[in-house]
């Protein structure tokens, strides 16, 4: 219906818009399922995935990029120590069940639709063709717009923490941050991708896998492409949230399961006969299996190479429970009497210091990140002359301004830094944990991180 | 102000154009096809009833527009197909396309081809049979103009195709069943085995028409299916 090379262009130029313009959102979930803090295990965890990908897709069993990043940063959480946050893990999973859900509900609604436009438009069979084909063109870009936005997490998210580029501007209205660089860099490549592998997996799709009409085709790529989006729109995260309304998690999910979910809606539509229900099952067994087989590959690959090719796959975090940190915590409503024996002893290992913890007191895991939040030491002195960098930060002048103010002090804990900053500045504070607020919140945790990784004291 | 409004709209027109030009003009030629189905039955039907009815000049100048209308739908189809396949339209369905007009070619060939047996070997047909003759060819160009109006809803994206494919089929049908009636008196009449033997010819090529028209309905029903999303 269109050309290979017409396909293939479209779906560089608008998977490249797609992750650098709205790319953060799903890769922002994964970060909080596990911050991976060191390039050579974002490596690892990036290879392991690619490699359980690469193997389960030749054994010929099913299988998604998302969930098999996932599964290796629960590895890379496994091997390193850091926790889980199980409930980004169950948030995800339960993305995962309803994305081809979502997508089966609205294909059907739009099949139904483009049936009825159909019957009604009466047109003729060359028109209806000329039509589809430019229908097509227009949900092959907003495809590969929202496969860019919604799946560059996978293949970028795990470097989000620990990329090297810094934010860079070209006049006034062009400026790209150090995270939108790094999509732009996964995009590239997957649009080298799509011209030189992706020809015979267009053809086996588009000819043998499912043999649809085109207009049949179309409500695939629509419904398909929906989906995708609204797992990755953090404009439409917000809009939803100041209507009052419920919002969808912003997480990477699988297109090809949205692609079947799709299909099967259309195959109800029609009453339900010539459904392969055993791919249905395929799908549901790959929620369990992609995930366990990533993070059993990426926990080893990790053993392997920081002991035998001695590469540093994750940066310990050391953390003391001192006095400011014991008040802290206390005002967090965590009960620090079981506490005061740890006091101002310095742990220097994350699995030394949750274990202390777990023999101390009885922790939720609510409290458990809490404490380790808090009482992790990231010595950071604001060293005036840095602070001429922040030109290139996306920082207000006025959380500039209140920064300068905190010149030649030094802080052990970034919260200590975090408060110390909200003082001066209204801009520098959180709103209240809200779904409303949920942007500007995790906008100003970009910002503060910029800050951390300027003023690190090394 | 009014040059921007017509340079606004001609710019409308343009994009308008480059975009559905093409597909404009080739319905129009497929319209013209069926077109030149319909009439070359209707010819047909009268270029028979001249002759059964005696009038051979008459006859002689049916058989020149009947094959005046073959060569022209075969004109059609050709620039259709070539089209179809130069301009890369209607990729997924181009092959069931031009299948249909060419099974559909088929019915002004098998016109054109009786009208000339007819012309060549003359057949003498007694007064009894001239009544069932003409009720056969009826069937036939009923047959036909059924099948035409079924190939237009389907080229219009009508959703009456159905309703005129079982009037082909029921056509057919009664063709079938007056053909044989006829055969059957022939034979069982005390005509030379030779001659009985030409007018079973003579039936067989005006029935094979019907069959044409039911094969091309088979051919579309599938068609349909295949086409609904």
């Amino acid at each position: 219906m269109v050309k290979f090379s017409t396909a293939a262009f479209i779906c560089s130029v608008f998977v490249l818009l797609g992750a650098v313009m709205s790319g953060a959102g799903a890769s922002h979930t994964l970060g909080e399922l596990g911050a991976i803090n060191a390039l050579a295990g974002s490596f690892m965890a990036a290879l392991s995935a690619a490699l359980t990908v690469y193997l389960m897709t030749r054994a010929g069993l099913p299988v998604s990029t998302s969930q098999a990043i996932v599964g290796a940063i629960v590895g890379w959480n496994l091997y390193s120590g850091f926790p889980t946050d199980t409930a980004s893990l169950i948030k995800i999973v339960a993305t995962w069940i309803a994305c081809p859900l979502l997508a089966g509900v609205i294909g059907a609604l739009l099949y139904n639709g483009a049936t009825v436009f159909v019957r009604w438009a009466r047109l003729h069979i060359y028109r209806l063709d000329a039509y589809t084909r430019l229908a097509l063109i227009l949900a092959g870009a907003f495809g590969a717009y929202s496969l860019g936005a919604n799946n560059i997490a996978n293949v970028m998210g795990v470097f989000v923490p620990t990329h090297p580029f810094t934010p860079f501007e070209i006049g006034d209205s062009f400026a790209l941050s150090g995270v939108q660089q790094l999509f732009l860099l996964g995009a590239i490549a997957i649009g080298v991708g799509v011209y030189t592998y992706s020809k015979k997996v267009m053809l086996t799709v588009g000819d043998g896998l499912l043999p649809l009409s085109p207009v049949g085709a179309w409500v695939v790529v629509v419904a398909h492409s929906t989906v995708l989006f609204l797992f990755a729109s953090q404009g439409l995260e917000h809009l939803l949230a100041s209507a009052g309304l419920p919002t969808i998690p912003l997480v990477p999910v699988s297109s090809s399961q949205a692609v079947v979910g799709a299909v099967i809606g259309i195959g109800l539509c029609k009453g339900g006969r010539g459904i392969r229900w055993r791919v249905l099952i395929n799908i549901a067994s790959g929620w369990v299996t992609t995930p366990v087989i990533a993070g059993l590959v990426c926990f080893v690959s990790l053993f392997f190479l920081q002991n035998v090719f001695n590469q540093q796959v994750y940066r310990e975090a050391s953390y003391v429970l001192s006095q400011p940190v014991l008040d802290r915590l206390a005002a967090d409503a965590i009960n620090v009497s079981a506490l005061t024996k740890l006091k101002d002893k310095r742990f220097d290992t994350v699995k030394g210091f949750r274990n202390t913890l777990h023999e101390q007191l009885d922790l939720t895991e609510k409290a458990e990140s809490t404490i380790l939040s808090r009482a992790r030491i990231a010595p950071t002195v604001i060293d005036s002359d840095k602070l001429w960098r922040l030109e290139d930060t996306s920082l207000s002048e006025a959380q500039v301004v209140s920064l300068s103010r905190l010149a030649s002090r030094t802080f052990d804990h970034l919260w200590i830094l975090d408060e110390a900053l909200a003082e001066l500045s209204e801009e520098w504070r959180s709103r209240p944990a809200s779904k409303v607020n949920k942007l500007f919140n995790r906008r100003l945790m970009e910002q503060r991180r910029e800050v951390y990784e300027l003023f690190q004291a090394k | 102000m009014a040059r921007q409004h017509s340079a606004a709209r001609q710019g409308e027109n343009m994009a308008g154009i480059t975009l559905f030009k093409r597909t404009k003009e080739l319905e129009t030629q497929t319209d013209e096809f069926c077109d030149k189905v319909s009439e070359g039955a209707l010819a047909f039907m009268l270029g028979i009833n001249c002759y059964l009815d005696g009038e051979f000049a008459l006859f002689d100048e049916r058989r020149e527009q009947v094959l005046a209308l073959e060569s022209r739908g075969d004109q059609l189809r050709r620039e259709i197909q070539r089209r179809l396949y130069v301009e890369t339209l209607l990729p997924e369905s181009r092959g069931d396309v031009l299948q249909l007009l060419e099974n559909t070619d088929g019915i002004l060939n098998a016109c054109e081809s009786a009208m000339w047996q007819v012309a060549i070997e003359k057949p003498v047909i007694a007064t009894e049979y001239v009544s069932d003759c003409k009720c056969l060819l009826e069937a036939v160009v009923k047959s036909v103009d059924a099948l035409v109006t079924a190939l237009r809803a389907f080229f219009n994206g009508s959703q009456t195709v159905s309703d005129q494919l079982h009037k082909v089929i029921f056509y057919e049908s009664e063709a079938d069943t007056v053909s044989r009636r006829l055969m059957t008196a022939m034979f069982a009449s005390d005509m030379e085995l030779a001659h009985k033997n030409q007018l079973r010819h003579f039936v067989l090529h005006i029935d094979r028409i019907a069959d044409t028209a039911e094969d091309v309905a088979d051919h579309l029903t599938i068609f349909v299916l295949k086409r609904a999303i």
